[in-house]
């Protein structure tokens, strides 16, 4: 037998790098081990793209500013060969970009750190803007008039009136005349709802938001629309009427200016990532502008990427809770990793939503599944039926649960479907070879496995410390290597060999 | 109660149960190379090896390796009274079909049920397209002779034929259990559907005590015969089996899996690279200490013989039996200093 000396080495170098890493992190970053301390930042990049024409370009994005909840900490731009201003007007900051040629696909990046404060800030544009002159031609003029009309009639001031309109605009089914102007006209609903407001003379126009969640990449800006009635403001969502702004939203462009305009180019488009942090305030401002090697943080990377590491830093979690699942307690699961990839499904849909959608499509497939053995197919043939069914199952059940209002069915989609394909052709095969309680254990181990899974991929804590301290990857590896060399019991052969250790002590 | 959990860890550690993890770790992992796994995973290997090491085994009748020789199927069996087709990479025995046939051409079923040729026929081109075979890979089909079992077991077995399981570690056979087919089972001699798990003293071949479902029982739940009465005929021919068994595949821990065959005595079926631990439970008994007794012995070059005498030595249950057993010295250790 080979000494295991130089392998416990290895794991105790492991050991002592990541937790001095960690170390490092806490005492030179002042990064707290834990989220309660928080002080919660949100970083936010914008991803402006554009197809440039070998022109002169300008490009100029609109920037979030000091609002009610929400304090700008501080921001930056990158965007190589591009000059860069930052221009503080009073009623429209902005970003602005400039070059003398460019051609091809350009993208520009601008990014800040949004903090969360409790202080309310007193709105900077209370006087309300004059209404716009808006120039309807015929037959838009007609219809507009009619719908302002039929609002007016069933409202009392600004506020109701708003609400009656956006009740009109979105009940197109009925209303033909907000079918024909919403048609017509090239603009969203959110403008087209200010463009009648200011028709009938009341001051509105549209304002933009991001709605911050965690983790998100390609995030458009949303349109609402803010109507004052004399020096009282309120938000609407068009699309719901709903009044007032949404939790955890951003204002980004108060003034009603263009959030991008691009001179010199074609196809512009500008895309939001979203990621939470939870650092000190003061830590994080020197990390955006000068990333430090020692750190090894991701936070030196764009913001996209570090959005995709958030979740890919969980996947080694998943993969300790399988390891010691199986190794120590000897849950027998199918398919080693299917857990993990069900709990990473599981963090998008829920854990019940999850569960059920899991359910319903495994044992439905296994049912239709029972069909397909007896056509006697080559396994590749019938792992790809397998699949197309699994995409009509899901299809299925999303129509369904749309139809009876259930939008948490859709959620359904987000289950990787080659991995559920394996799972039913497996259970299949498990079913006939050793019967119904064999499907029952495996199935249920895995899904076992996949909720633990979940539970610590979804713990504040374990998203806290994988995100913000690459060290701890380390100590995993080097749990992982310990349990791997476990030559003990594991739990359930305990349970098993009970018969054998009461005969034994018999003897 | 985690009390009671860490007594038991303790006892079963100090008894030399082995568990699985440790299977894979030290015995698997150390002492069957990887690449030497498909001398027992394919079977028509297993077999062509079997007959270069004269190791007994049911006579290869053909392979049928392609399309085409499905055609000469008939001929190819004319001979032969029963039969067993098989995928050469199958697993979990799926895709094995026994076959009789009293006149020419006219195949049936062991419970007498008549098989049409086009039906055989069309089961084998399934086994070369890889139905029944790991990851669907294209296969062979392997044609042997069907085994006439001894009726000895027939007190103790419901339909199914009984077959013997021997660990045999590093050409030392280690312990021994048969498996018996019991209604629970559906006539099939495996544990984990039921079938009785029967410990055999390796020194006589006689049956030590029952399991079923890992739970012990002392009769068998059909026949209701005395576990304790079986002795399975032949003993030293098995343990030979077993024993030589190592050389041919190369693997250093394996289950083998012997049947008696009524004429031609003990017949090895196949060979396993990952024996499982329920022998253990049937035998009572832990089988640390013995595969540790055979690691004890070092790198040693003792003939068959010698071999399956020390195992029977140092194995067996039952002293009295010593009387027709080769003496040797007692401790490992003189055996080695004796070479």
């Amino acid at each position: 037998m080979k000494s295991r000396k130089p392998f416990y080495a290895f794991v105790a170098v492991l050991i002592i790098v990541g937790v001095a890493l960690i170390g490092y992190r806490t005492y030179e970053d002042g990064i707290p081990l834990s989220p309660k301390e928080k002080h919660v930042v949100w970083d936010l990049e914008a991803t402006v793209s554009f197809n440039a024409q070998n022109k002169p370009v300008l490009v100029s994005l609109t920037r979030p500013e000091h609002q009610s909840g929400f304090e700008v900490v501080s921001e930056a731009g990158a965007s190589p060969g591009y000059g860069l201003s930052l221009i503080d007007n009073q009623d429209w900051l902005r970003a602005q970009w400039s070059k003398r040629e460019a051609t091809g696909p350009q993208r520009l990046y601008y990014r800040v750190l949004v903090s969360e404060s409790n202080h309310d800030l007193i709105e900077a544009d209370s006087a309300p803007p004059t209404p716009s002159d808006a120039i309807w031609e015929e037959p838009q003029r007609t219809v507009a008039e009619q719908l302002l009309a039929e609002a007016w009639d069933r409202s009392a001031d600004a506020h109701s009136f708003t609400l009656e309109l956006l009740k009109l605009l979105n009940d197109q089914q009925q209303n033909q005349n907000a079918r024909l102007l919403l048609s017509e006209s090239m603009r969203s609903k959110a403008e087209v709802a200010v463009q009648l407001l200011n028709h009938a003379n009341i001051p509105a126009r549209v304002v933009s938001i991001l709605s911050l969640e965690d983790g998100r990449r390609r995030q458009p800006l949303q349109q609402l629309i803010k109507v004052w009635q004399d020096n009282d403001a309120e938000i609407f969502d068009p699309n719901t009427g709903q009044m007032g702004l949404p939790e955890n939203t951003l204002l980004w462009g108060n003034y009603g200016h263009p959030i991008l305009e691009v001179v010199g180019g074609v196809n512009s488009q500008v895309t939001f990532s979203i990621i939470r942090r939870t650092e000190p305030l003061h830590g994080a401002t020197t990390q955006l502008f000068t990333p430090n090697v020692l750190s090894f943080s991701i936070g030196s990377l764009p913001l996209a990427e570090q959005a995709m590491f958030k979740t890919l830093l969980l996947i080694p979690i998943g993969a300790l809770v399988v390891v010691f699942l199986r190794i120590l307690i000897g849950v027998k699961t199918s398919g080693t990793f299917m857990p993990v990839l069900i709990a990473l499904a599981f963090m998008e849909t829920t854990l019940v939503t999850g569960l059920v959608g899991f359910i319903l499509i495994v044992g439905v497939g296994l049912f239709f599944r029972s069909y397909l053995t007896q056509l006697n197919l080559l396994l590749v043939a019938r792992i790809s039926a397998v699949i197309l069914m699994v995409i009509a199952i899901i299809t299925l059940f999303s129509l369904l649960s749309y139809q009876l209002g259930l939008t948490e069915g859709l959620k359904i989609t987000f289950f990787p479907m080659i991995i559920l394909a394996w799972t039913i052709e497996r259970m299949s095969i498990l079913w006939e070879e050793e019967g119904p309680r064999d499907v029952l254990t495996q199935g249920g181990g895995s899904l076992m496995v996949a909720i633990v899974a979940y539970a610590c991929m979804s713990n504040d804590l374990i998203q806290h410390l994988t995100f913000n301290f690459l060290g701890l990857q380390l100590v995993i590896m080097a749990l992982i290597l310990l349990m791997g060399s476990y030559t003990g019991y594991r739990l359930l052969e305990l349970y098993r060999f009970k018969p054998l250790a009461n005969s034994i002590s018999e003897q | 109660m985690i009390r009671k959990y860490w007594e038991r860890y303790k006892k079963l550690r100090n008894s030399g149960v082995l568990g699985i993890n440790c299977r894979n770790v030290h015995y698997i992992g150390t002492y069957n190379p990887r690449c030497h796994f498909p001398n027992v995973d394919d079977k028509l290997k297993t077999k062509l090896l079997a007959a270069e090491y004269n190791v007994n085994s049911p006579e290869l009748i053909a392979v049928i390796d392609t399309q085409h020789d499905i055609q000469s199927l008939s001929e190819k069996v004319a001979n032969f009274p029963g039969f067993v087709i098989k995928p050469s990479k199958g697993s979990g025995g799926k895709g094995i079909m026994l076959l009789e046939q009293h006149t020419p051409g006219h195949f049936q079923k062991l419970n007498g049920q008549a098989m049409e040729e086009s039906t055989v026929r069309l089961h084998v081109s399934n086994i070369l397209s890889g139905l029944y075979s790991l990851g669907g890979k294209p296969d062979v089909a392997v044609i042997e002779s069907l085994i006439q079992a001894d009726p000895v077991f027939e007190d103790f077995s419901y339909e199914g034929v009984p077959d013997m399981r021997i660990v045999t570690f590093m050409g030392f056979p280690v312990m021994a259990m048969i498996r018996l087919p019991t209604a629970a089972s559906d006539g099939k001699a495996n544990l984990h559907q039921g079938a009785v798990g029967v410990g055999l003293d390796i020194g006589t071949g006689r049956a030590i005590g029952g399991v079923q479902f890992d739970r012990p029982i002392s009769h068998h739940p059909d026949t209701n015969n005395a576990l304790t009465d079986l002795i399975v005929p032949h003993w030293d021919r098995v343990l030979d089996l077993a024993a030589r068994c190592c050389e041919m595949s190369g693997l250093g821990y394996i289950g083998v899996d012997i049947v008696l065959d009524r004429r031609l005595g003990p017949m090895l079926l196949e060979l396993n690279a990952r024996p499982g631990l329920a022998i253990q439970t049937a035998n009572a008994e832990g089988i640390l200490p013995r595969l540790r007794n055979i690691e004890a012995l070092g790198k040693v070059n003792f003939t068959t013989e010698r071999r399956i005498a020390y195992s029977k030595k140092y194995f067996s249950r039952f002293p009295e039996s010593d009387s027709d057993v080769i003496h040797y010295p007692v401790s490992p250790d003189s055996v080695t200093s004796e070479l």
